[in-house]
């Protein structure tokens, strides 16, 4: 808690995420724009904006968005169109975007975090733009355009202001990641811009119910951290204006990650007008009950649903689950794993908790999942030490003497022997002294202090 | 020009080309000789290509000359719109309807001349100079087409491909005196064409004879996957409604209680009758005033304008805006305004809404009708220099024609009337249901071949 | 939708939101057409459109869009994309630093 307490974060998230289609969303050149050999080569008088050129829609990019929305709870619209969005850049050739406006693919969803739910407004899809480089050539300031990324497909996931934290926010997008990468329709490379994050944040007094009056949007924000920082920033900053008595601008807002401030970037107090209408050159679209429902039927199980059914199916720890659930390990071989196990009537959880201590490694093929099955068993049960029943042990004394783990990792080994006796002075039994040194090693070496 | 092998329809060329009567290339020479010797005065090109004299062309139109408007895209060929925002353009790709006619062993000959951007019915708003009519050079040929319906007049092309939006390929034929034909909305791919509404832009044949604009036709038409606004439709062999019997049709007459028509709507009475003597059943029909479609054309076309102008910003290709003419930047001004925030439901939607009711009412009308005709135009060719200072000089000058622009609706116009003293022609316009096409090469056809309108037939 | 007359100050906020230059004197004459168009079509005021849907494209077609496959054909080389370009510099198009951006 901060002096900020008397004020509550009210933050929606708003999420760009680009669909990993083979083509563009309005044309058929080829969507890589992060592996382009160089600019502007995958373009077309489509997404160049050229006279006489005319969209045509990618049928896989509106069923991926469809399918995002049923994975986050959405209802979807039946009827659907395109909208222009008008405005001057010059990274959007056609001077507008392609984009949905009244009637987006999908509509009221809701993400679950730990801290609360947050609701989804709505889910469109649109094109992308081009890119901007900045650049000095003969010393006059340009901009270089590449549109090797222009009409690449979108998708907007806007979220209720159900936001209350800087954590709930990270959470919330990484959550959002975690999805659109198992549904493998985006890689979400935060860094080159495949996803891009935009918080909506205000204050208001803890006790009031209206929303407050003003809204200030930070833009550019390409980490999770970041996100956190900027949010915590921001609440700062609003905080102190309202407790002297101001309201804080309508505007826009960047965040300098080196500065760890936000700055301002441009009023926002009359809203663009985007003279939104229907797309004439792409027709509508009508979905049958039945289409919605075969695509809902080929959702892959989604990282919570997934953690929930081994809670459930294995008895195994909610955190170990959720952890696994959106790891680096791969499914198959996870659920291989737990099912083997299970099998041999092992105690699944304890392998489960061995994976997630790096005790167990998941090996990448199935043929080897029953190897690494029996070489863990008989570390357990033909060593003399319980890994499992220790190793907390062996932590608590580590803990409680950060000094001479710190000789030992300074290379004075025989300190090994003062923590050995440590443990052993909380344990009933004697362990074997050998496997007892080298799990206080592996112990040390595992923490990443 | 000894041979006249330029005065040639497209259906006559064919032919003789086949029976090697002539060569393409004599042909393709007389057109050339006459466009040397017409077009300084007559200004309907803007571009003439002159490598055609010696190339050979494979496919079933065996070479015949045709022009196109200057908004259709040919890769590697100047291509204006008649605006300067576009005068060094060479696009790097071509249109649908110049690769199916090439591909049909058309010689693309050159780009006829237009109000720029298409924005006009008087080809006098070019930024290359205003086109006369062939007719009588003191008049203006109409638009926005006029360089490809004077091209046509004056047997400097064989046979055109204009573009419509509201009355751009009829109302310049019904004032050059030839055929107009504005297909479906959706029948022809627009893909490759500088854009002005695209709800309502649709290209097709501008010619000499009925016969030559259905023949035009069966290669222009067709499903693109570039255009997902063109239909799925079959094409039929249009060739094959010519010379049918129009016995029992029902025709309506539309407008003759709009004030102001008595002269041109006399003609129209006449045509009626020719109609009548042909076999088909002549009726007055009532329909939504064409007064009110002047509001929903202008708006929907000036706020499509607006948008589909906004990617000529000089960054990609082009020059930039400064260089657009009044003309253009009144309509992009004007269309921005009408989308605007406050004002989008009171113009656009309000727009939109009475579209809807011109489509009931044409419905209606095609449940009692099978066609329906009207005077193309409401009045002659005007001289020269009739547009300055006319803010809405097209709009009110296509006024019986926008109604079935902006529902969609295909029609055709043609020769009616011509007045020895100015020698200046009125046109017919005549009205089907959408992919009706059939029906007006049958009538059009027949009206044509009972009159005498018709400057090449029977010479 | 009666019939008004139009400021130039309207039409200088529309020319900055249609990103069309306009002279002072362009601005007069653009007023008066203003007026003029807007004169004309204000007949559409008086139909009673209260139940009629609007329609934004005649031709009834629903669901066309394509399969997700590239297309070489269609794509352009480089050079050919930046054939017509005023302003070329190591591949990229080329135009003066915009100050702030405009979204």
């Amino acid at each position: 808690m901060t002096k900020t307490a008397a004020y509550q974060l009210v933050c929606g998230l708003e999420i760009h995420a680009e669909l990993k289609t083979a083509s563009k969303m309005f044309c058929g050149c080829k969507n890589d724009p992060f592996h382009a050999p160089e600019p502007n080569c995958y373009t077309c008088p489509v997404c160049l904006g050229l006279p006489g050129a005319l969209p045509v829609a990618n049928k896989k990019a509106i069923e991926w968005t469809i399918k995002l929305g049923l994975a986050l709870g959405c209802k979807i619209n039946l009827y659907s169109k395109f909208d222009r969005k008008h405005y001057f850049y010059p990274d959007l050739p056609k001077g507008y975007q392609i984009s949905q406006y009244d009637l987006p693919f999908c509509y009221d969803g809701i993400l679950e975090t730990s801290t609360g739910p947050v609701k989804i407004t709505r889910i469109h899809l649109e094109e992308d733009t081009g890119k901007l480089l900045h650049k000095t050539i003969n010393g006059e300031k340009v901009s270089l355009i590449d549109f090797n990324r222009s009409s690449v497909p979108l998708v907007e996931i806007v979220s209720e202001p159900d936001i209350h934290s800087a954590a709930q926010a990270k959470e919330y997008a990484k959550k959002m990641r975690d999805i659109l990468r198992a549904l493998e329709i985006a890689d979400c490379d935060m860094e080159q811009g495949g996803m891009r994050l935009e918080a909506n944040t205000s204050l208001k007094e803890s006790t009031a119910s209206d929303l407050p009056r003003y809204k200030v949007e930070v833009k550019n924000i390409n980490s999770f951290r970041f996100l956190e920082q900027a949010i915590i920033k921001e609440i700062e900053r609003q905080s102190e204006l309202l407790s002297a008595g101001q309201t804080p601008s309508q505007e826009t807002r960047g965040y300098n990650p080196e500065t760890g401030e936000t700055f301002a970037q441009r009023s926002k107090e009359s809203a663009e007008d985007y003279r939104y209408f229907p797309d004439p050159d792409l027709p509508p679209f009508r979905f049958s009950e039945q289409q919605i429902e075969q695509w809902r039927e080929e959702l892959p199980e989604l990282p919570h649903q997934r953690a929930q059914r081994w809670v459930q199916q294995y008895h195994i720890d909610q955190r170990f689950a959720d952890s696994l659930s959106v790891g680096q390990a791969s499914t198959a071989s996870l659920e291989l794993i737990f099912t083997n196990a299970s099998t041999q009537s092992l105690d699944v959880n304890k392998i489960a908790s061995a994976i997630v201590n790096k005790r167990l490694t998941v090996p990448t093929s199935s043929d080897d999942v029953d190897a690494a099955l029996a070489k863990y068993q008989a570390e357990i049960t033909t060593s003399t030490v319980d890994t499992e029943a220790i190793t907390p042990i062996i932590e608590k004394v580590l803990t409680a003497n950060p000094d001479v783990v710190a000789k030992y990792k300074a290379g004075h080994t025989p300190v090994l022997g003062f923590l050995m006796g440590q443990v052993m002075r909380e344990l009933t039994t004697k362990p074997d002294p050998q496997a007892l040194q080298k799990l206080i090693i592996t112990t040390i070496e595992a923490t990443n202090s | 020009m000894t041979n006249n092998l330029q005065r040639l329809t497209l259906a006559d060329y064919v032919a003789g080309i086949k029976a090697k009567q002539f060569t393409a290339l004599e042909v393709r020479r007389a057109v050339h000789e006459t466009i040397a010797a017409k077009n300084s005065q007559l200004n309907a090109y803007v571009t003439v290509f002159d490598q055609h004299l010696t190339k050979t062309y494979e496919g079933q139109l065996g070479g015949a000359p045709i022009t196109l408007k200057d908004n259709i895209l040919i890769k590697g060929e100047r291509t204006t719109a008649s605006s300067h925002v576009l005068d060094k353009f060479k696009p790097p790709y071509s249109a649908t309807v110049y690769q199916k006619l090439k591909q049909a062993g058309a010689a693309i000959i050159g780009k006829t001349n237009m109000d720029a951007w298409a924005h006009g019915s008087s080809t006098e708003t070019s930024d290359y100079g205003r086109t006369l009519n062939p007719r009588n050079p003191e008049f203006l040929p109409g638009g926005s087409s006029g360089g490809s319906a004077a091209a046509v007049a004056a047997d400097m092309t064989i046979a055109a491909v204009g573009t419509e939006t509201a009355g751009s390929i009829r109302q310049p034929s019904a004032w050059c005196g030839v055929v107009g034909l504005k297909p479906t909305y959706g029948r022809v791919s627009r893909y490759g064409i500088v854009a002005m509404a695209s709800s309502t832009d649709s290209p097709g044949p501008i010619t000499k004879t009925v016969e030559d604009s259905a023949m035009l036709l069966n290669y222009v038409a067709g499903q693109d996957p570039h255009d997902s606004t063109t239909a799925p439709n079959a094409v039929p062999d249009y060739t094959s409604f010519l010379g049918k019997s129009i016995k029992g049709l029902k025709v309506g007459v539309l407008y003759q209680d709009v004030a102001g028509l008595e002269k041109v709507n006399e003609q129209i009475e006449h045509a009626a009758k020719v109609l009548e003597k042909l076999g088909a059943t002549v009726t007055r029909a009532h329909a939504l005033d064409p007064h009110f479609a002047i509001g929903v054309y202008t708006i929907v076309q000036r706020a499509e304008v607006s948008s589909n102008l906004a990617r000529y910003d000089g960054i990609r290709f082009g020059n930039d805006r400064s260089f657009f003419g009044s003309e253009a930047k009144r309509r992009i001004m004007l269309g921005t305004y009408t989308l605007a925030k406050g004002y989008a439901e009171k113009y656009y939607l309000t727009a939109q809404k009475v579209r809807t009711l011109f489509i009931n009412d044409f419905e209606q009308l095609f449940s009692q009708f099978d066609v329906l005709i009207h005077p193309t135009s409401p009045g002659f060719a005007k001289k020269t220099g009739a547009t300055e200072g006319e803010a809405m000089f097209g709009e009110l000058e296509d006024m019986l024609l926008e109604p079935s622009s902006v529902t969609g609706l295909p029609g055709i116009s043609l020769p009616c009337y011509h007045d020895s003293q100015t020698n200046l022609f009125l046109g017919l316009n005549i009205l089907a249901p959408r992919f009706r096409e059939d029906l007006l090469i049958s009538v059009a056809d027949a009206f044509e071949k009972a009159t005498n309108w018709n400057t090449w037939r029977n010479r | 939708m009666a019939a008004q007359n139009f400021t130039t100050q309207q039409v200088k906020h529309i020319a900055a939101l249609a990103n069309v230059p306009v002279s002072v004197e362009e601005e007069r004459a653009i007023a008066s057409a203003f007026s003029e168009t807007l004169t004309v079509i204000a007949n559409l005021a008086t139909i009673d459109t209260s139940t009629v849907e609007p329609t934004a494209q005649t031709t009834g077609l629903e669901n066309v869009w394509r399969e997700d496959l590239v297309t070489p054909e269609t794509m352009l080389s480089q050079i050919d994309a930046l054939a017509n370009a005023p302003a070329t510099a190591q591949g990229y198009f080329v135009v003066k630093r915009i100050l702030h951006h405009d979204q």
